[in-house]
């Protein structure tokens, strides 16, 4: 170990110590770097998966309300019980896959695949470093994430099921609600929080500490910059709502009256408490973190898209400054935005004014950013791969979920919006066919590197086209019905609002806004098809796939490329030098049309 | 390779990878304060005219506490020093100064907790109510030594200087009482936020008392292989413990005096 700081003298030696390493230490309690980015990976699709399957019995139930869901149904029903009597969606157990799909997305599906897993993966090996600044703290971090998970998953189990208040869980509902679900929810998100800000001290201080010599701070590859800012929104912003989550708890357990205002009345009587606490100081808590939190959702995705576009239209960035500096401020913005989401709770139009003025401030570096990346390609001699394909697809995709989220920034226009399906189609423009699309994009691009074979080309195209596809026909209409006034979180998908029930109500939803519900929902079992090809693709590759046939097969510029295949642990043979830039393709003059960063003048 | 900067700095930047890390946590920690200390300032412009408690926690109490916290300080960072001039005989006493005084606080603090699970406020059927300290508990009646009150107001300002009240032993029948509830985090907003965070304070000093414990016990052996290491272990435990002081020197006057 002391030796390898010097000349490495005996490799071999090296590699056998670790090979005798035991299947516990080397994949369960593992504190390489790459090892955690895998485990955090395979966790985080795992939630993803779950979290699209209760979105798909949502969507059978909205369509088709108190019907019982086919195929699923008996099975809901022996696993649930009377939520789910005779294969029925009851109105509780909807109202607790709805808070449960938002909450396993965000917190146990895209962040932890975002930055645990690509950040884990990559962060290190781009900045030339060994591992993490503190491996084990990194592993202490995924067993915290495990933890809450499993939490978040048993409290589906318990009597009353798991929480029913929204992703967003506001008191006095949250608390109101007679079950323990919301118990767990809390719970486990106070271990999740444990985890992600363990994961933050540990990407900051790596990337401050562990750089290799000559990889300053503007020749570091925007991937990097993204996660960086990423960790520094985690670091500040889930604080709050872990103290959030800690006084909700004392509500829930101890009878406090943090988010109880007095004279609460439950079910009509008045409920006994001591009253004197403020719903809305649950509200500023929760979205002092969640504003931020969609960009965390967002930034690592940017990151993963600048470095492929980089990779295959083979320039540079355009604007590298300008994306870091955007960047930066946007991490420092995103701080102060967070009531846009609240003008309607009537905290006042003096602050609403300040709200909207940060809000539009704050969409000038994401237009940066975007224009930046979208002028890269100007130019390039693009390779129509498919990790590029998705990125291309990314590009207008996170382009229409920022652009109608300009509408709800200004709240005379949120008075319309605010709580309808328009909100929804919003923020999964961004987050579905955005960021996943990054995500797939990123699993593409960087599979041959973890495992030194590609995944089929064929299948990723049929993957790609296929998911492009379904996931505008389950979104798009979902601007209509918003539009139309079709509230979110309705059990019966706002079958009690439509004309068909109340047939001259004024701004009743009409059979076409009621029927889009079933063109979604085999939208969205379309949607699920089309991850077949991807998850076969996946798993195939791993052994069967095409060989790499070298450890830079993207000919690309940055160090994870400059290492073996898989990188072994402790990364690099010798500290790797950085020379230059990570984006310097195509040089005038230069025999090949990449020059990696560590390679001498 | 092995990473590099766990031990000596980073020359660019002047640290080592520890002590980057533990500010970065400590950047956390004040945001999660910052949450709970603007929590309190909400309950508390947020509560009626005259219902915002005062005086309900002994000054003298919480002035030796912050005493105990600061000398423990003192000790930790003596402790540091002690190590620095290779003087493993001192570090090993003031840090066991340090463990004891973290003991001697965590110790206060029950005293006072108990205080206020024991302190009662009865509802009488007749609208009066009894205010006082728990003497016995019967199946058929409760004894309090305590005070009458007509107007559940007088309850809430209880600085020196206020009405003067008497305390004398006071026999309630089970039969009249309405509600009978102790001084918890259950009973006002003010106690919820106090025993949030203290709580969440002395989990802290607790934790912190734990790591010391450790370096202090079996963790000092890599004084003999690792000095600079242990001496960086202390370091960074003590910047932590440093906090923690901190944060109880704006929870005193927050808490006791305002
Ligand atoms: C760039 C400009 C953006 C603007 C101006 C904007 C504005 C808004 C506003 C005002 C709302 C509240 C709407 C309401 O509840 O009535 C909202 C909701 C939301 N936005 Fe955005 N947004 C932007 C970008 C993003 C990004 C990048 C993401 C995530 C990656 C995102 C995710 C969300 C989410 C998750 C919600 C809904 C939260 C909920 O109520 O459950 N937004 N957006
Ligand atoms: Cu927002």
């Amino acid at each position: 170990m002391q030796a390898s700081t010097h000349a490495i003298p005996h490799p071999h030696v090296h590699e056998e110590h670790h090979e005798e390493a035991g299947f516990w230490s080397k994949y369960v309690f593992s504190t390489d770097h790459k090892v955690i980015g895998i485990q955090y990976g395979f966790t985080a699709l795992c939630f993803l998966f779950f979290g699209f399957c209760l979105m798909l019995v949502m969507r059978w139930q909205i369509a088709h309300p108190g019907q019982p869901v086919p195929l699923v149904g008996p099975l809901l029903e022996t696993l649930l019980g009377n939520m789910a009597a005779k294969g029925i969606v009851s109105n509780d157990l909807y109202n607790s896959f709805g808070a449960m799909h938002g909450t396993i997305m965000v917190f146990l599906a895209i962040v932890p695949l975002a930055f645990g897993a690509f950040g884990n993966y990559l962060v290190p090996l781009q900045i030339g470093a060994p591992d993490m600044a503190f491996p084990r703290v990194n592993m202490a971090s995924y067993q915290f994430y495990v933890l809450g998970g499993v939490i978040m998953f048993f409290s589906f189990f318990i009597p009353g099921g798991a929480a029913q208040a929204g992703w967003t869980s506001y008191p006095p509902l949250a608390v109101a609600i007679p079950t323990d679900g919301q118990t767990f929810w809390l719970a486990g998100m106070v271990l999740l929080i444990t985890s992600s800000l363990l994961g933050a001290v540990n990407f900051i201080a790596t990337v401050i500490q562990l750089r290799a010599p000559g990889m300053t701070w503007m020749r570091l590859p925007f991937f990097v910059w993204a996660q960086f800012v990423t960790g520094f929104l985690l670091l500040l912003a889930f604080p709050p709502l872990e103290a959030a989550g800690v006084l909700q708890l004392m509500d829930k357990v101890a009878h406090t009256s943090f988010f109880l205002p007095t004279g609460l009345a439950v079910g009509g009587n008045l409920a006994n408490v001591s009253g004197g606490g403020n719903p809305l100081l649950w509200q500023h808590l929760f979205w002092f973190l969640a504003h931020p939190e969609v960009y965390v959702l967002i930034l690592p995705a940017m990151g993963i898209v600048s470095e492929i576009i980089a990779n295959n239209t083979r320039k540079p960035l355009w604007g590298y400054k300008s994306l870091v500096y955007a960047v930066l401020t946007l991490g420092f913005l995103s701080f102060i935005v967070w009531a846009h989401h609240m003008y309607l709770t009537g905290m006042g139009t003096k602050i609403a004014t300040f709200f909207q003025t940060t809000t539009m401030i704050i969409s000038i570096p994401s237009v940066i950013i975007l224009s930046c990346l979208f002028i890269s390609l100007w130019g390039g001699s693009i390779r129509f791969n498919t990790p590029m394909l998705f990125v291309m697809a990314f590009l207008p995709m996170f382009g229409i979920g920022g652009l109608t989220g300009l509408p709800l920034g200004f709240s005379y226009s949120d008075i319309h919006l605010h709580d309808t399906y328009y909100v929804i189609a919003h923020f999964h423009y961004i987050v579905a066919p955005g960021t996943i699309f990054a995500l797939f994009a990123g699993i593409y691009f960087w599979f041959p590197k973890a495992t030194g074979r590609m995944m089929s080309e064929f299948w990723g195209q049929v993957h790609f086209w296929a998911s492009l596809i379904f996931m505008n026909l389950i979104f798009q209409p979902m601007f209509a019905q918003g539009m139309a006034g079709m509230l979110r979180r309705m059990a019966d998908g706002g079958a009690n609002y439509s004309t068909a029930k109340v047939p001259d109500a004024i701004g009743g939803l009409s059979p076409h806004m009621m029927g889009l519900h079933t063109y979604i929902l085999w939208a969205a079992v379309g949607l699920a098809f089309a991850q077949i090809p991807f998850i076969f693709n996946f798993f195939w590759s791993i052994h069967h796939g095409k060989p790499a046939g070298s450890d830079n097969p993207w000919n690309s510029t940055t160090l994870e490329w400059q290492t073996p295949t898989p990188p072994p642990h402790g990364n690099f043979a010798t500290v790797p030098h950085v020379y230059r830039g990570p984006y310097e393709y195509s040089v005038p003059g230069h025999a090949t049309d990449f020059t990696p960063q560590n390679q001498p003048d | 390779m092995d990473i590099p900067y766990t031990v000596e700095a980073r020359p660019d930047t002047g640290l080592y990878n520890a002590k980057v890390g533990i500010w970065l946590f400590l950047a956390s920690e004040v945001m999660l304060f910052g949450a709970l200390f603007s929590t309190y300032i909400l309950l508390r412009v947020g509560a009626p005219e005259g219902f915002w408690p005062h005086g309900w926690l002994n000054i003298p109490v919480g002035t030796v506490n912050t005493l105990v916290l600061i000398t423990s300080s003192i000790t930790t960072v003596m402790a540091w020093a002690s190590l620095k001039m290779n003087q493993f005989g001192r570090f090993k006493f003031f840090h066991a100064c340090t463990l004891c005084l973290a003991l001697t606080f965590v110790g206060i603090k029950s005293y006072e907790y108990h205080d206020k699970f024991m302190h009662y406020e009865i509802t009488l059927k007749d609208g009066r109510i009894a205010d006082g300290h728990l003497v016995k508990r019967t199946a058929d009646q409760v004894v309090i030594s305590g005070h009458y009150v007509e107007d559940r107001k007088e309850l809430f300002d209880l600085r020196a200087g206020g009405p003067p009240h008497e305390h004398t032993e006071i026999t309630i029948p089970q039969a009249q009482i309405k509600k009978m509830e102790n001084y918890g985090p259950w009973h006002t907003t003010y106690l919820a936020i106090y025993f949030t965070l203290t709580g969440l304070h002395a989990l802290h000093v607790i934790g912190g008392a734990i790591v010391i414990g450790f370096l202090w016990g079996p963790g000092s052996k890599l004084w003999k292989t690792d000095p600079d290491r242990f001496t960086n272990r202390i370091e960074i435990s003590g910047l932590f413990w440093h906090f923690v002081d901190l944060v109880w020197i704006f929870l005193f006057p927050v808490l006791y005096l305002l």
